[in-house]
């Protein structure tokens, strides 16, 4: 655990980048931005900076992966090695394969794999700058590009993290806060149908923390679903502007 | 619809190629539209993005500190490395470097490296103990064909855009200390490549001219016109006479591209 | 029997767009007494049912249609086709030989070969097997001339129009053929490559404003001053 000699909220209740207990950081998005996915997604979330593709659906080589009855859905995380501090090694971590394996548990129920037996799609996610709530981030932002791929989909998924720092529940944890803090809960949601389809916890809580920080991130996921909508009208809405 | 192109798109390329145009309006020597953006990524020393037609290559900087190699002591670390990473397009699969992404790392290394770009003694802390190990971490985006140019390109633009932090030592210890140096760069190699379709030579190959292509040939050219590097790629060949007439075109190319640029 | 969408709005996967007596129709599903979308699209009611037209899609093989596809394998007894669909589509050589096949005498690679060009129909597909084309009517088979543009499968009525009203400006305005593969692959053929550019510079914008109003006269309204320009051009370059 690290020595708490700073402190990570002020006086004033205020956070080191000036932010609120309860305030998610600025959040930039945009729909479609490669040309040779099916569908892609970029969000700048705080200091992160994420690009999301979709490829499929297509039939999977070799047969043997594909399921007789439904769609397989293949995820992989993977960070820039001059995504963080220290130049990272670009061959996949430990972290990064967990982080491959909650991202597509988090997608799947979103996903009427049903409709198109024996195919796959692939979901890449790579992350070219961390600040801390990259999974959270990169589930928003793969959402995004399987709705932009046209793959039929109950809802969209939306996460974001809430923990614990110096005392205080916190919204939308960045780095620092994230490494200093005492616990860290990302939780992804399907927001029509209030379905949780990510939830972890990193650190200690009491039932009460727990229940203030998993309403807290479920707040957080709502206001990040409404820019979700926004970047998918700015697509599709902005033509009709410009001619009018 | 994705890899294979079709024959009748073969043949209007071809066709077109013989009448002295491409299929998207260029002439046989002219480049894409290329834009160029530095520090798009804050936390890395230093980055740069490229956007080549369609093409779109990110590099980041990082900047550690560690051993000289033994046979050059007084010298920083070069180190390039290429990812194809799979959302960029369909045909890259994850995994470790193929051949493809390590040819591309080691042409990108040979331009810098063989011009001497960086100043690599200027990188030396303790001679033969400490020196700085720069990172060229290549990350391909979209392939849409001529990753090898692309790729250079970035890597320059990253360069010019890197700040090293200051230090000094104190007891063995390196310390760093407030503000910034740029990373000293003195040469600015610019990498041109050409795909011959047919017997004829076109410059910067977009995906498609690369699918049916004989061969292709790459030339790194300094300020000064000298050439510091070249790669053939590809299972065909080149005549002699060929090779002399890229030579020619690429150092124009690349002239033309410091002046563009402004590098 | 509340709906919070109206008709031509756009709505998103999860979207709720009606509660009581309506039935789920295409890209949409109920849950419950509720339809909710499951692509990006425009909402259409049907009376009672609720469909999306959706902007965002792709090609799902129906028996019957007239699709455009890539050879990209030669197989045993057969071609394996990519119709720009999650499913390849299987071209028997039976089917195209129109006569009964003799594996050691008739080279398919000599009759279609990787990356040819066919107009197909599909005659048989299910959830347990790829689709399967056939080539047996009259304007189906090899292409040999033109230009291939993709577009989302459920624009290609929009680039239709009323009535054909669309397409057949398209085609008076530039002078090309142009055949249309439900499976959002489009074949141009014109007298000369500026007249295909022409046509696809319009089927892109089709795609690019499907869901405005007014398209069909923006578009001639396009096809006509790109015209007078490339006229003006040539004229200087001669002068």
């Amino acid at each position: 655990m690290s020595q708490k000699t700073e402190k990570l909220i002020d006086k004033k209740g205020l956070r080191l980048d000036g932010r609120k207990p309860d305030e998610l950081r600025p959040i930039k998005i945009e729909v479609g931005v490669l040309s040779n996915a099916d569908g892609s997604a970029y969000i700048e979330h705080g200091k992160n900076k994420i690009l999301a593709a979709v490829f499929g659906p297509k039939e999977l080589h070799p047969k043997h992966l594909a399921l007789p009855d439904r769609m397989v859905l293949r995820c992989r995380y993977h960070m820039a090695p001059f995504s963080v501090q220290e130049r990272k090694s670009p061959a996949p971590s430990r972290r990064e394969i967990e982080l491959s394996k909650v991202i597509r548990e988090s997608l799947e129920p979103s996903i009427f794999l049903e409709y198109y037996p024996r195919t796959g799609i692939d979901v890449f996610v790579e992350v070219l700058q961390a600040d801390g709530g990259t999974r959270c981030a990169s589930i928003t932002a793969a959402s995004l590009a399987l709705a932009d791929a046209g793959i039929p989909m109950r809802d969209l998924v939306v996460a974001c993290a809430a923990g614990k720092v110096d005392d205080t529940i916190v919204l939308d944890l960045m780095d620092t806060e994230d490494k200093m803090g005492t616990a860290d809960v990302p939780a992804a949601l399907m927001p029509n149908l209030n379905a949780i389809t990510l939830l972890q916890m990193d650190g200690i809580l009491t039932l009460e923390e727990f229940e203030k920080a998993l309403n807290l991130t479920l707040e957080g996921c709502r206001k990040i679903y409404a820019m979700q909508k926004e970047a998918l009208r700015a697509k599709y809405v902005s033509v009709k502007e410009v001619e009018e | 619809m994705a890899s294979v192109i079709t024959r009748v798109k073969q043949k209007q390329i071809v066709q077109l190629i013989a009448k002295g145009k491409r299929l998207d309006g260029r002439g046989l020597m002219d480049y894409r539209e290329i834009k160029v953006e530095q520090g798009i990524i804050e936390r890395a020393e230093g980055s740069a993005r490229v956007l080549l037609g369609r093409t779109e290559v990110l590099v980041g900087i990082k900047i550690e500190i560690g051993q000289p190699f033994s046979d050059t002591p007084n010298e920083g670390v070069l180190t390039v490395n290429t990812e194809l990473v799979p959302l960029a397009s369909s045909t890259f699969e994850p995994g470790p470097p193929d051949e493809n992404s390590i040819e591309i790392a080691r042409v990108v290394d040979r331009g810098i490296r063989e011009s001497k770009a960086i100043d690599l003694e200027k990188l030396c802390i303790e001679p033969g103990k400490k020196v700085f190990i720069v990172f060229v971490d290549v990350y391909v985006l979209n392939h849409d064909g001529n990753l090898i140019d692309a790729s250079a390109l970035a890597a320059l633009a990253a360069l010019l855009n890197t700040k090293m932090s200051n230090y000094e030592i104190k007891e063995g210890e390196v310390k760093i200390k407030p503000g910034h140096t740029p990373l000293p760069i003195r040469r600015h190699p610019i990498t041109v490549t050409f795909a011959k379709i047919n017997d004829k030579l076109v410059v910067d190959p977009w995906l498609e001219e690369e699918q049916i292509m004989d061969a292709r040939l790459s030339m790194a050219i300094d300020d000064d016109g000298n050439i510091c590097a070249i790669q053939k790629g590809g299972s065909g060949y080149f005549a002699p006479e060929q090779v002399l007439e890229v030579a020619k075109i690429a150092r124009e190319k690349a002239e033309e591209m410091h002046k563009k640029l402004e590098l | 029997m509340p709906t919070f969408f109206e008709g031509r709005q756009l709505v998103i996967p999860g979207d709720l767009i009606a509660e009581g007596e309506y039935i789920a129709g295409e890209n949409a599903y109920a849950e419950g007494n509720k339809i909710y979308a499951s692509r990006i699209g425009m909402v259409e009611y049907e009376n009672k049912k609720v469909n999306v037209v959706a902007l965002r899609a792709f090609y799902i093989p129906r028996v019957e249609d007239m699709v455009i596809g890539t050879i990209v394998e030669v197989g045993f007894n057969g071609w394996i086709v990519d119709i720009n669909a999650p499913y390849e589509a299987l071209l028997r050589a039976s089917d195209v030989l129109s006569r009964p096949f003799k594996p050691q005498k008739d080279e398919l690679s000599q009759v279609l070969e990787i990356g040819d060009l066919v107009v197909a129909k599909i005659v048989a597909y299910d959830r347990s097997h790829n689709p399967q084309l056939a080539v047996d009517e009259p304007g189906l088979g090899k292409i040999t001339r033109g230009q291939i543009v993709k577009i989302t499968p459920t624009k290609i009525p929009r680039l239709i129009g009323r009535k054909g009203s669309m397409i057949s400006m398209i085609k008076q305005e530039t002078g090309c053929q142009i055949i249309l593969g439900l499976n959002g692959v489009v074949l141009i053929t014109g007298k000369n490559l500026e007249d295909e550019e022409l046509a696809i510079m319009a089927i892109h914008k089709i795609e690019e404003e499907s869901h405005t109003s007014g398209l069909t006269d923006r578009v001639a309204q396009m096809l006509k001053e790109e015209k007078v320009k490339r006229e003006e051009i040539k004229n200087e370059s001669e002068n």
